[in-house]
């Protein structure tokens, strides 16, 4: 039996500045809340090609697994919890915004 | 110091032109990003987890003031005011923008410094003992061979895309500071008859697949060197494996083919290549050697130091750890420690980098170096001033009295940073050195290297740590991994997996018994911690590690 999908978003580094970003319906934003999340699988394919082709605005765009959480996006794996916030060390990165 | 010639400066304007044009063509969406990544990161430039990171070479780990200096302004100008001494003597930004590297590159070329071959599959940065042209025990300088070895590989038509990255480390002493068994060639500058060589150690590294490297000649003359490092580094360009990047490095090539065959076929290429090399190198290493020549060292009275350190405890602590023997009787090496407690490891404020140049300007001749170990040294301060190093130091917060001892701790970026890692390192090495200064013990302890890698590269070099701490990734937790009995010196030694990791909360109480055990069972306070471990072997600080396994057994 295939894996049941799970929740996914689109993510990427900005090409300009390196931050972290995440796709929505209409664009693009640096915010995990405000992520589109994408519940299905052929759906989150389409999106991610359609991410991989803005070569002008993003790099290295790919799927990151979430659980939904209050009607929000949240990651299931660490790495993901940091690229969301920054580093540990200092208040630097998203978590300034914050 | 080696300063650039007009073919150095020549050189590095047209490069870092050729990546501002680079640069602007891939903001105005000419150049793809498969296009640009192999250009990007051939001057110095990664994307990491959270913005882009520019690298940038420290060649043997020397500075200048006026290069500290200069780095210091970068950091403020173009990063978030710091920047990030590395375990390869380099110095990394973690913020800058794109648009803004070139701008950074051009800033580092009016002092002489750049990012090139800092990544992809060349030949990188040379490092050096860190205290090289000031320790008491050193046969010879080898900063002077290592930038020869600087110019020879840099933009090497041969050796751009060698089957994975290759690192020269050089020494000048019989102790080993510059880990020269682990790289892919290390060199140590050794007298024969009264005439200066080189042993030639290849094959070593960490890692995936951790190795110490094997003399593969024992003795190479100074004029054969070059075409000997130009054999060794074609022959693994040829044989070094493409079809698997794990097993890519030449420590692999080295296991798999055996250093005698290595030898022959280096031999081989060697006889054929050595004609080529007329001398123009040795006239080179000679004017090379005078930029070099040792400063004009003063006579002063030491006396200062000795009041000092009879007065002040603080001072005496610091000078017992942080001190190393100069050649020169009347002046000490001060390695200034960049692991305040609580601190990340080998990271410098903008202010605290100005400091350092002020006090090498004022108090070191002019120089400054960078160790493996992500420290800053000033080689040459008269034992005089001393007392106002010191204090100038403590006021920017860089008093810390801790240099080889349990807090002075050796860390990767990890993930905090690195796109590479697997879990994060630096907030270990901070509670780590919080938890022991609160103990208020590790000046008891005494010697003890602690290292960790937030991934199985080992960036942090934790297989040749006493503690080594290598942070995986276990089912989507963070988990910490003890190896236990390295040795990253002259004796090298790949330390042993002591059991099962352990999650982010249990590793430092996990290292506070080991130390525990330690101190239990030395046998004076002058064994240390390597030494009772090699005394006594793994067992009891297994059963310190995994107390609840002793008591399923009983």
């Amino acid at each position: 039996m295939p894996k049941p999908f799970t929740p996914k978003v689109v993510t990427a580094n900005a090409l300009l500045e390196g931050d972290v970003i995440y796709q929505t319906a209409t664009g693009w934003t640096r915010d995990l809340a405000e992520a589109e999340v994408l519940t299905d699988e052929a759906d989150a394919e389409l999106r991610l090609i359609d991410a991989m082709q803005q070569q002008d605005k993003v790099v290295g765009a790919y799927l990151a697994d979430m659980k939904i959480d209050g009607g929000r996006p949240r990651p299931t794996h660490f790495r993901e919890d940091f690229r969301a916030t920054g580093p540990s060390n200092y208040t630097h990165g998203k978590q300034e915004r914050i | 110091m080696y300063s650039y010639t007009e073919f150095d400066e020549q050189f590095l304007a047209e490069r870092n032109a050729q990546f501002r044009a680079q640069v602007e063509r891939r903001i105005d969406g000419s150049l793809t990003e498969d296009e640009f990544k192999p250009l990007r990161l051939m001057n110095g430039l990664y994307l990491q987890l959270h913005a882009y990171m520019l690298r940038v070479a420290i060649p043997y780990g020397t500075l200048s003031s006026r290069q500290m200096r200069k780095l210091a302004d970068i950091a403020e100008r173009w990063d978030r005011g710091y920047g990030h001494f590395t375990t390869r003597q380099n110095i990394q930004y973690n913020w800058p923008e794109l648009r803004d590297v070139p701008d950074m590159l051009d800033a580092l070329a009016e002092v002489n410094l750049h990012a090139i071959q800092t990544s992809g599959n060349t030949i990188r940065n040379v490092t050096a003992d860190h205290f090289a042209g000031a320790a008491a025990d050193e046969v010879a300088d080898p900063r002077p061979v290592a930038e020869l070895i600087r110019q020879w590989s840099t933009d090497h038509p041969e050796f751009q895309f060698l089957p994975r990255k290759f690192k020269i480390a050089v020494t000048g002493a019989e102790a080993d500071r510059a880990v020269i068994k682990a790289h892919d060639i290390g060199l140590r500058i050794v007298e024969r008859d009264g005439e200066i060589g080189y042993e030639v150690v290849v094959g070593g590294g960490l890692g995936r697949t951790p190795m110490i490297g094997k003399v593969l000649n024992d003795f190479v003359s100074q004029d054969d060197l070059l075409p000997y490092l130009e054999a060794i580094v074609s022959v693994y360009n040829l044989l070094g494996r493409r079809d698997n990047k794990y097993k890519a490095r030449i420590k692999i090539t080295v296991h798999e083919n055996g250093i005698d065959d290595i030898r022959a076929r280096v031999e081989e290429r060697f006889a054929l290549i050595r004609p080529r090399f007329t001398g123009v190198d040795q006239q080179m290493l000679a004017r090379i050697e005078a930029d070099f020549a040792a400063p004009a060292f003063k006579s002063a009275p030491t006396a200062p130091y000795d009041r000092a350190r009879e007065q002040y405890p603080a001072f005496r602590a610091w000078a017992d750890t942080n001190l190393a023997a100069h050649r020169n009787p009347d002046y000490a090496i001060v390695t200034i420690s960049l692991k305040a407690h609580g601190k990340t490891p080998g990271d410098a404020t903008a202010a605290q980098m100005r400091l350092m140049a002020d006090l090498a300007k004022r108090y070191g001749h002019d120089e400054l170096r960078i160790s493996h170990e992500q420290n800053v040294i000033l080689p040459h301060v008269h034992k005089g001033d001393l007392p106002s190093v010191y204090s100038a130091l403590q006021a920017e917060g860089l008093g810390t009295a801790n240099v080889g001892l349990i807090s002075d701790i050796i860390a990767c970026p990890g993930m905090d940073y690195c796109a590479l890692a697997t879990a994060r390192s630096i907030p270990i090495a901070q509670d780590i050195a919080t938890r022991f200064d609160e103990l208020k013990l590790e000046h008891d302890v005494g010697p003890l290297k602690i290292k960790i890698s937030g991934c199985i590269n080992a960036c942090g070099h934790h297989h040749v740590g006493h503690i080594g701490i290598l942070g995986l990734d276990r089912a989507g937790v963070e988990n910490y991994q003890i190896t236990l009995g390295g040795d990253g010196t002259e004796t090298a030694t790949i330390g042993e997996r002591a059991g099962p990791g352990f999650s982010a909360d249990d590793i430092v109480p996990a290292v506070e018994r080991l130390v525990m055990a330690y101190l239990d069972r030395r046998e004076d306070r002058e064994e240390t911690f390597l030494q009772t471990y090699r005394r006594l072997g793994l067992a009891p600080f297994k059963a310190a590690l995994y107390p609840q396994d002793q008591a399923d057994a009983a």
